[in-house]
């Protein structure tokens, strides 16, 4: 196994093809949880989390029941992959938030309403089709997997930050709220279109 | 392939439907079908007037760790006897609170000022600025701290600005009592009628001088001499009412030169005793405050009425119900 692929596996994630700001994937959230910064962080972990687990199942799904030249079966199944991401997305998230439940309640109680929502969130369904297009191999999955994770919540919490401080500034009353933060959105993709120039 | 395709979902469904109720299964967590019901029956306001940080964790107290049930200040009696018939256990009665201000000043009659406050308008923010604008530092600030806070919408700002609370919706949750700096509410059994008005420790001539609705105690004890029940104390030029011994007579209320105590009641129906009913117990003359009942043991009673301060202990204590009040 290359490290270095995997370097640049995760700095291309969390930087240069971040979800939110590249693919605008998991859009909902990152407008929806990013006015306090405790919720962003914790919506942030929750998502690498489940991203990561996402990732792995998924890969294994694709690779023994839909894949051809690996399957099971031997036919040809990709066209059932969103489907099938779908259904694996939904009951992984179930499983967890009973794990967490019986095992780390306090866990549970902080991330609580954040853990269904993600079921919800196409920015891991994105993942998990993406590493499927990108041909990564399990390994590679699983981190692209938690470096995505890691890239939305860098984002998400940057978010909450400035969103946090334009409470307090000066806006213009029709700018006040939801367009003003469209507007930092828009700003901070433009940053981050910086790092494109980095190509590997 | 079609069949193919189908059978491989179908079984992908269903072996993580197997998989998650197993998981259910070895991953339950127990929780007391009780607490689900008592957060049912709580008002769910949140106001934690019962000590704990919300109804539901009020709810896990009683079951888990044997709360006291009749806790829940807004539900009150009838929301203790459901959380009792829940846990099956008994309830006592008991009496509802409600929040008394004790001041009469702070109403845009208020001339007696020290200065303008044009700072923060709350209470809160002004008694940070030389102990606040009133002259008298007991007194209500009238900046409303307590109307805010009411989760209820029991108290209202009549046209005087004056604060007044509305006896039915006061759930007694204690919460305007917390928000007022100057500590000038108090939680009263609602049965209780007569209040002192006043909060003001400073001696006689200086509270009256500071007080902007001119109705301080000025502490020369006329109330507690006529009290029967000795229910009112004077302490550093203060009198108060111990709402324990109180029997909401009214009396203290007649003989305050400077109007300080405030009578809700304002008629008493004069009680008498229906001859036919009368046993002669003499329980009534035992526990009349102001020995207005004569009478002798199995003998008809009778009332004096120039005595008589229409307290009504009497009518409560009959065992015969052989007192009643005059229409």
């Amino acid at each position: 196994m290359d490290f270095s692929t995997l370097f640049l596996i995760i700095i291309g994630s969390i930087f240069i093809n971040n979800f939110v700001i590249h693919r605008f994937l998991g859009l909902c959230p990152y407008i929806g949880v990013s006015k306090k910064m405790d919720s962003a962080f914790g919506m942030g972990m929750a998502v690498i989390f489940v991203m990561t687990m996402a990732s792995t199942i998924t890969w294994l799904i694709y690779t023994f029941f839909l894949n051809e030249a690996t399957s099971i079966f031997g036919i040809d199944l990709t066209f059932l992959r969103t489907i099938a991401f779908i259904l694996s997305i939904a009951v992984l998230v179930q499983f967890v938030e009973m794990v967490i439940k019986k095992s780390a309640p306090e866990l549970y109680k902080a991330l609580g309403i954040y853990l269904p929502l993600i079921t919800t969130n196409c920015a891991v369904l994105g993942v998990s089709l993406l590493n499927i297009n990108e041909e990564y191999n399990f390994i590679e999955s699983i981190v692209n997997g938690a470096a995505a994770g890691v890239g939305f919540t860098l984002v998400l919490v940057l978010m909450a930050g400035i969103r946090e401080r334009l409470e307090y500034s000066k806006v213009p009353k029709s700018m006040k709220g939801m367009p003003i933060s469209f507007i930092v959105a828009g700003c901070m993709a433009l940053a981050f279109l910086g790092f494109s120039g980095m190509k590997f | 392939m079609l069949l193919v395709s189908i059978i491989v979902l179908s079984v992908l469904g269903i072996l993580f439907g197997i998989a998650l109720s197993f998981a259910s299964k070895v991953f339950h967590v127990e929780i007391d079908p009780k607490i689900e019901q008592i957060e049912e029956v709580l008002p769910g306001a949140n106001c934690g007037a019962c000590a704990y940080p919300g109804c539901a964790a009020y709810a896990e107290a009683i079951v888990v760790s044997g709360a006291d049930p009749t806790l829940c200040a807004p539900g009150g009696h009838d929301v203790a006897l459901q959380i009792a018939k829940i846990m099956g256990t008994k309830a006592s009665k008991k009496e509802r609170k409600i929040a008394v201000i004790h001041c009469q000043s702070g109403g845009i009659n208020n001339t007696n000022i020290k200065f303008e406050n044009k700072g923060i308008a709350t209470c809160q923010a002004s008694i940070l600025l030389s102990n606040g604008q009133n002259a008298c530092t007991y007194g209500c600030l009238g900046y409303n701290d307590c109307y805010r806070v009411c989760p209820f919408d029991a108290i209202s700002i009549d046209e005087n600005n004056m604060r007044i609370i509305d006896d039915d919706k006061c759930t007694g949750c204690g919460k305007c009592v917390e928000a007022c700096p100057r500590n000038l509410i108090e939680l009263v059994p609602i049965s209780k009628k007569v209040h002192i008005q006043c909060k003001s420790y400073d001696k006689g001539k200086d509270a009256k001088v500071k007080c902007g609705n001119k109705t301080a105690c000025i502490g020369c004890g006329l109330c507690v001499k006529k009290c029967p029940v000795d229910a009112i104390t004077l302490e550093n030029n203060l009198a108060t009412i111990n709402y324990g011994k109180c029997v909401s007579c009214g009396l203290c209320a007649t003989v305050c030169p400077t109007k300080a105590i405030e009578d809700r009641i304002k008629i008493r129906p004069q009680p008498i005793i229906i001859e036919e009913k009368c046993i002669g117990c003499t329980i009534c003359a035992k526990k009349c405050p102001v020995n207005a009942i004569d009478g002798e043991v199995k003998k008809v009673h009778k009332i004096d009425e120039e005595k008589c301060i229409q307290c009504g202990i009497c009518i409560d204590v009959c065992p015969k119900k052989a007192i009643e009040t005059k229409s």
